[in-house]
């Protein structure tokens, strides 16, 4: 259990950065500021209920229906919100088309901005200095190391998360995928591929 | 601030480590953190929040995790703020408040002072609290792609100077503006307008 | 850069403030003898430290790692012994004493003058360079002239000397930093940094 003991066992296996968060969350459950089992709920909820399969559904719905798509790229949040993704981080959203000419990245350099409705919690290279520093500088370099090469004439847009807008790219629908629906669609679209450091995947 | 969480275009940070799959929480600690920054029943802003992970050390900054600069934040707001023991927030209100649609959208009166396509310069400024003029852009002409209407002006809110709505645009800046490049990439950044002044 | 907290003289402060210290500064210097690189390949190998660990490295520590780095480069710490010109002990003071002088001939004439407004380029190579990033696009004027100098951005990457007019340049903390003063900046440029303004 992550809060039951006061045990010395349990103290002498945690990194001085897991006694010090440890430290803290006791003082708060101690003053009243924080109830535990609602610190529970949260890292559950993060876990387990949100992560990019909400952003794959949007993605996928965006490729089949075309009413949804042009939706999506005049009122992004209403669209995303329709689907009932809302909340922290994704208050403002901006879809990003890719096409043929135009692939879309997206960065926060600042901090680590990232639309957590649609994609849950980002991933630690998403947040760390390597990315942060050169997706901006070197965005074909950045993709090289995803395994990605574009073609020369295809442009890059990249995109820093100054403010509170978040952005989600919608990938290009991969090749011969007519006959799919939008389940096994959303199936083919990673989380990377909506960060932009990827493309969706190839059908089976 | 000019802090090192202002990273675009520093060299040396070597490959992006991106794992096939990662976990969530990389240890319990990370989750029992990101779980307390979203329960504490504090009276500050987001933009309060970054600039208090912003005012790390730059060294200790580059060498600890994103969760650790949580953990700096919070300890550090907590030293200036008393919560609010009265109503901390229960297992059965969370998901209501995670998923509250909440806006960052003001009214203002006075209109829009660019317009889209009009090329307009980022103020070469440099002030010491917090900002969201990321350094790589000040000094550089862009062009207005996108006005998504008056927003929070964090560098107010983060000094608890009050929400000072402003306009927010997305400007288009080319690789070769930004960083000499030969190539006919670009960056887009959502900027306010007092970042901002004709080219 | 901001955040790195007070500066925080020390009053009395030692030469040298551990005894390795000491025994660091020796080293290199003696290695530096053995002209297995040049300074700008030592700069260079300091400024290659990740940045994380570089600033929470005292100034000795950053000489020993960006040491250990070139001679590790140089295959210097394997099983095999090299035979290098060591610097001898009695030769220690007549090197110090002779310094190495960075001026040579060069082959085209300068651009610039003295009082020509100019403009530092864009510039963001991946290897050594002496130009901050502070001041890419900012204008100034020229303010001395040095004739040529050793160009550090060739020399650092084994590429030869090849080089290039410098020049002090003179800016106005307004124009690089937008600050309400009529502060000035001065900075020592090469020419392949500019371009007229």
């Amino acid at each position: 259990m992550p809060h039951d003991g006061h045990g010395h066992d349990d103290h002498s296996e945690l990194s001085p950065i897991a006694l010090r968060v440890k430290a803290l969350e006791s003082l708060l459950i101690e003053k009243g500021y924080v109830d535990p089992a609602a610190l529970d709920v949260l890292i559950d909820t993060y876990e387990t209920k949100i992560g990019p399969r909400n952003g794959a559904k949007v993605v996928a719905k965006a490729w089949t229906d075309p009413a949804y798509a042009k939706w999506l790229k005049e009122d992004a949040t209403a669209a995303i919100e329709s689907l009932g993704f809302t909340g922290r981080q994704g208050e403002h959203m901006v879809a990003l088309f890719n096409t043929p000419e135009t692939h879309n990245m997206v960065v926060c350099t600042l901090c680590s901005c990232y639309p957590w409705p649609m994609l849950g919690l980002p991933p630690v290279w998403y947040k760390s200095p390597p990315y942060r520093s050169r997706a901006v500088i070197d965005p074909r370099g950045v993709l090289a190391e995803f395994g990605v090469a574009l073609s020369e004439k295809t442009k890059i847009s990249v995109w820093d998360s100054t403010a509170e807008i978040r952005y989600l790219v919608i990938p290009m629908r991969p090749a011969n995928t007519e006959n799919l629906g939008e389940e096994e669609l959303a199936g083919l679209v990673n989380r990377d591929s909506m960060i932009g450091t990827r493309l969706a995947g190839k059908a089976a | 601030m000019n802090g090192a969480h202002d990273l675009g275009g520093m060299m040396g940070f070597g490959p992006i480590a991106a794992p096939p799959s990662e976990p969530v929480f990389h240890e319990k600690w990370e989750g029992r953190m990101a779980a307390l920054a979203m329960t504490v029943p504090g009276d500050w802003s987001i933009d309060e929040d970054r600039s208090a992970c912003e005012s790390m050390h730059p060294a200790k900054y580059l060498k600890t995790s994103y969760y650790e600069h949580w953990l700096h934040g919070l300890e550090f707001l907590l030293k200036k703020y008393t919560p609010d023991s009265s109503s901390p927030m229960r297992p059965e209100d969370i998901w209501a408040a995670l998923t509250a649609r909440r806006s960052y959208t003001r009214d203002v009166q006075t209109p829009a002072a660019f317009t889209i396509g009009q090329k307009i310069r980022v103020r070469i400024m440099n002030p010491t609290t917090h900002t969201r003029a990321p350094r790589y852009v000040r000094g550089h002409v862009g062009e207005v792609v996108k006005i998504h209407g008056a927003h929070v002006f964090p560098d107010s809110n983060a000094v608890a100077r009050g929400e000072n709505p402003q306009w927010l645009y997305t400007l288009r800046f080319t690789a070769k503006e930004l960083w000499g490049h030969a190539s006919n990439d670009s960056v887009m950044l959502d900027l306010w307008e007092p970042y901002l002044e004709p080219a | 850069m901001m955040g790195f907290g007070p500066i925080a003289p020390e009053a009395n402060e030692p030469l040298f403030h551990a005894p390795w210290e000491r025994r660091a500064l020796a080293i290199s210097l003696a290695m530096g003898g053995t002209r297995q690189w040049n300074i700008d390949m030592s700069r260079h190998a300091r400024e290659k430290i990740p940045s994380a660990q570089y600033w929470s490295l005292s100034y000795y520590e950053i000489w020993m790692e960006g040491l250990k780095r070139l001679l590790t480069e140089r295959g210097l710490l394997d099983a095999s012994i090299k035979k290098l010109p060591v610097l001898e002990a009695a030769n220690v003071a007549p090197v110090l004493a002779r310094g190495s002088p960075y001026t040579r001939n060069a082959t085209a004439k300068p651009l610039f003058k003295i009082g020509d407004r100019v403009k530092v380029r864009n510039l963001h190579p991946e290897g050594h360079t002496r130009l901050p990033g502070y001041l890419r696009g900012a204008t100034g004027e020229i303010a001395l002239y040095h004739k040529a100098h050793v160009f550090p951005d060739s020399n650092a990457q084994g590429a030869g000397e090849n080089p290039q007019h410098l020049y002090t340049l003179r800016f106005k903390a307004r124009d690089v930093f937008g600050a309400n003063t009529d502060d000035v900046l001065h900075a020592d440029l090469f020419e392949p940094y500019l371009e007229a303004a």
